[in-house]
């Protein structure tokens, strides 16, 4: 998957949870929490949502990684890539 | 025979517009069962049936306001004869249509709509579901008023929604009056505890590490479980004030305050939380706080929390002092958790604390029993496994 379609999934995923953002507006490298006003079960929300779209298991120690527009598409780029399993 | 009335979802809530029926007369309904939606300054709430029965019969028409403790519907509870429905409440005149219905007549025949051929014909042609509408005439009769009202408050509804702006002035009104009426009529004292959060944080990594993503739990939720289980031990703080007296609350509902994301606040109550466990805590939170932005709350989340708990920690604050929502008597608040050196055994460490605080209503309780209860929260948070 190219990581301009995964970039589209992520925004539309982003798009579900603060349906007043303005996707185009949002900057690819700052945190979502702060220019969306994301909490935490707004983010536990976005993992899960990204977690069953891509099939792949997101560990929380990762969260850190996908806090930002370009963080989030590079982690799941890797990931997918990397064929991982879905468990636990 | 249940008188089925708007409820009052909060001690500020003085009306709330009924926005649609769920349920039609004839239908049997249970307790808890969601049957009609209403819009309240709060945003719009389902109600649920406080009873089981038969709906008998619609009083208020989608599109209308009426006041709280109006009468809205009836519920037959088939045990027993129905009798002449009043309205408990009277509803103001300037803001409640609905008092121009006058009392239900009910005939016995709930099952057999009476209508003339003309009202009928009328509703067919204007699209009007006779079985939602509230007859006016001989023995309840529907008349072709009745039916010109009925398309007319469901045209008014559908083409006049409350604005966003509108709501969310509403809202900022809802929340004023009831944080001045706390700050002017509860006596309010503070007090403060610093909690080692390093056992409850690593067994929360523990815990994640094994679940899969949809199941992961949240620090908040360690934080209400351990506040449901503090009000068993300092069960003063679990009560609402009546204007005269403490009334203690058996059940634990604690209301979890949430922002909204066009801004304001609301407080929706998870029923009886001591009780959950940890995983079923989750889950309710959630589906609280996704209910809660989507607007979808329900009447009994709203009108029956006993405490609230508040944390701010996300937005950088280290200490939240609450003001308490009226009627109840306390909250509790949580700030950020901070990385700070910690003596344990006699050295120093870093561990990361967060600092709880209470509120709480000086006529029911005192600052030796609030500190119980923030060291009940302590002691509690110290053995996560056991919550």
């Amino acid at each position: 998957m190219k990581p301009d379609d995964i970039r589209k999934v992520v925004l539309e995923c982003l798009g579900n949870i603060a349906p007043e953002a303005d996707a185009a507006s949002i900057k690819s490298a700052v945190s979502f929490r702060d220019q969306l006003d994301l909490d935490s079960v707004d983010l536990l929300n976005f993992v899960i949502s990204l977690h069953k779209h891509f099939k792949i298991d997101i560990p929380e120690k990762d969260y850190s990684s996908m806090m930002t527009l370009d963080g989030c598409v590079a982690y799941l780029s890797k990931k997918i890539e990397g064929g991982s399993s879905t468990s636990p | 025979m249940a008188e089925f009335l708007m409820p009052k979802l909060g001690s500020d809530m003085t009306a709330g517009t009924l926005v649609a029926w769920l349920k039609k007369p004839g239908d049997v309904v249970k307790r808890g069962d969601i049957i009609a939606e209403v819009e309240t300054e709060k945003g719009n709430i389902e109600v649920e049936s406080y009873t089981t029965g038969t709906l008998e019969k619609l009083v208020v028409q989608p599109g209308q306001k009426v006041n709280v403790g109006a009468l809205l519907a009836i519920i037959r509870d088939d045990q027993s004869a129905t009798t002449v429905a009043k309205i408990v409440a009277a509803p103001d005149p300037l803001v409640a249509t609905a008092t121009s219905v006058p009392p239900v007549q009910p005939t016995g025949e709930h099952d057999r709509v009476r209508i003339s051929p003309a009202a009928r014909a009328l509703a067919r042609q204007l699209n009007v579901d006779i079985s939602l509408a509230t007859g006016t005439g001989p023995d309840g009769a529907i008349t072709r008023e009745d039916v010109e009202r009925m398309a007319a408050s469901a045209k008014t509804a559908s083409t006049q929604p409350s604005s966003a702006a509108d709501r969310q002035a509403k809202l900022r009104e809802t929340i004023a009056a009831a944080m001045t009426r706390s700050k002017r009529e509860i006596p309010h004292y503070y007090l403060s505890t610093t909690i080692d959060m390093h056992a409850a944080l690593s067994w929360l990594t523990e815990e994640n590490s094994k679940r899969t993503v949809t199941d992961r739990l949240l620090y908040s939720v360690l934080l209400i479980k351990a506040t449901a289980l503090a009000l068993r031990e300092v069960t003063e703080l679990n009560a609402t004030w009546d204007g005269t007296k403490v009334i203690l609350q058996k059940d634990i509902h604690v209301g979890v305050a949430i922002a909204l994301r066009q801004g304001g606040l609301i407080a929706p109550a998870i029923h009886n939380a001591d009780q959950l466990s940890i995983s079923e805590l989750m889950t309710r939170m959630r589906d609280l706080v996704n209910r809660a932005r989507a607007g979808s709350l329900r009447s009994s989340e709203l009108s029956e929390p006993t405490i609230t708990v508040t944390s701010l920690g996300e937005q950088g604050v280290e200490s939240a002092y609450g003001v308490i929502y009226p009627p109840q008597v306390a909250i509790v608040g949580f700030g950020k958790l901070v990385e700070r050196p910690w003596v344990v055994q006699g050295q120093v460490v870093v561990r990361p604390v967060v600092t709880a605080t209470l509120s709480a209503d000086h006529r029911v309780s005192d600052g030796h029993r609030g500190g119980r209860f923030l060291a009940a929260i302590d002691r509690l948070l110290q053995e996560p496994a056991k919550l």
